[in-house]
């Protein structure tokens, strides 16, 4: 075994049952910190922040559609990185994780979609159309479908998990398409708002600006502690036979 | 890093090389039948559809354009990109954001050089803020001489 290139705390961390027990201690923390910011975000978002001087209060439906389109992005990116681990280094955790992710990203996906729609009728005029950006981020919540039912179409739960792995990784080509969809075409949809390099520079008004934010922060919180609980279970079952998961079970019947 | 996994990750990487070069190309080769929809002046260069096929004219609402037909749900407008510009008919309701200066993508054929849409959507820009700001800008802007409607709208 030639893995002494990594730390030593990823050793540590990669086996199952440090894991089991690590994210069960961090997740309560993480589920109150993304309730916390939930909360002040959309205070912010839908009390305190002032009406767009074009579109009213419509607009806020944005501090929903806009931290749940980046999460379908980066929830996307972190199925196919540890896709990629689990395809090369066969860690078990890395598979549980990718495959977790999956129903996590395609939730956010599917809001995504259904607040721009809800947020496209009163605004653009229609409800949906086939514009690249619109296209792009529906062929995203294909490819989460496809990962989830090609997972679960294995007998074998690990090669299922390499085999959707796989797809996850190729379709990683999707997430450029989807970012850059409203600059290499025209396209219905407006371009970016927010600068992530010049964040005061952002064509929103500061007022409207930090409550996205939070509620991004949010977002992120909420899918670390998800990816957590869904990890646990996900290697509970993937273990059940092990020493570990049963001295656990009789630790806790005692 | 032992022979057989960096075999797998060479392999796991050139099936994703693979993968983005035949998406890439077949982007690029796409490029054109992926326009979503055409200036003013591409419809006088003649680049778009013609013989009554639909397709999707975009620009901005001219000033000074846009007519009701008394008595029907019939709006004529000028749509321009501020070089060409295209008379629009339209029967039907209209989007709320849309207004003279807007962005606006229109579906619909040309009619003897009239463009007769079946579709308006009004596009908004990427910018946000409150009212009270936007009436600050717009009189500064009328303080300096600006025209007005340099404000908002955005390019198509």
């Amino acid at each position: 075994m030639s893995r002494s290139y990594l730390p030593h705390w990823m050793h540590w961390l990669g086996s199952p049952p440090n894991f089991y027990r690590f994210a069960g201690a961090l997740r309560p923390w993480l589920i109150a910190a993304a309730l916390v910011c939930a909360a002040i975000g959309l205070y912010g978002g839908l009390v305190l922040a002032p009406p767009d001087f074009r579109q009213g209060d419509a607009y806020r439906i944005i501090f929903i559609h806009v931290p749940s389109a980046w999460m379908s992005l980066f929830i996307y990116a972190c199925m196919a990185v540890t896709g990629l681990v689990a395809l090369v280094w066969r860690v078990k955790l890395a598979e549980v994780i990718a495959m977790e992710c999956a129903p996590i990203g395609a939730a956010f996906t599917l809001i995504t979609l259904a607040t721009g729609s809800l947020w496209g009728r009163p605004m653009w005029g229609t409800w949906w159309t086939w514009g690249a950006r619109l296209t792009s981020e529906l062929v995203l919540f294909f490819l989460y479908l496809g990962v989830i039912g090609l997972y679960n179409a294995f007998e074998d739960r690990r090669r299922g998990a390499r085999a959707a792995s796989l797809l996850a990784l190729v379709g990683i080509v999707n997430l450029p398409i989807v970012h850059y969809s409203v600059v290499w075409w025209n396209t219905l949809h407006q371009g970016s708002t927010v600068d992530w390099l010049h964040l005061s520079q952002s064509s929103i008004a500061p007022s409207m600006l930090w409550p996205l934010l939070v509620m991004t922060l949010a977002t992120h919180l909420y899918f670390f502690a998800s990816i957590l609980g869904r990890a646990r279970t996900g290697l509970l079952s993937l273990e059940g036979g092990k020493q570990w998961v049963r001295s656990l079970v009789t630790e806790t019947s005692r | 890093m032992n022979p057989v996994r960096k075999r797998r990750l060479i392999v796991t990487l050139l099936i994703l090389g693979a993968v983005a070069i035949a998406t890439g190309l077949s982007v690029f080769a796409l490029q054109r039948n992926m326009t979503y929809l055409y200036s003013p002046t591409e419809v006088d260069a003649g680049k778009a559809p013609t013989g009554g096929h639909p397709f999707r004219l975009g620009g901005i609402v001219k000033e000074g354009s846009v007519h009701h037909v008394p008595g029907t749900l019939t709006t004529d407008f000028v749509i321009t990109d501020r070089f060409q510009n295209i008379p629009v008919t339209y029967t039907g309701i209209l989007p709320d954001l849309f207004r003279v200066g807007q962005s606006t993508i229109t579906t619909g054929t040309m009619v003897d050089g009239k463009f007769v849409a079946t579709k308006v959507l009004a596009k908004h820009d990427a910018t946000y803020m409150p009212p009270q700001v936007a009436q600050a800008i717009a009189k500064a802007k009328e303080e300096n001489r600006i025209p007005k409607t340099a404000q908002g709208g955005g390019a198509p």
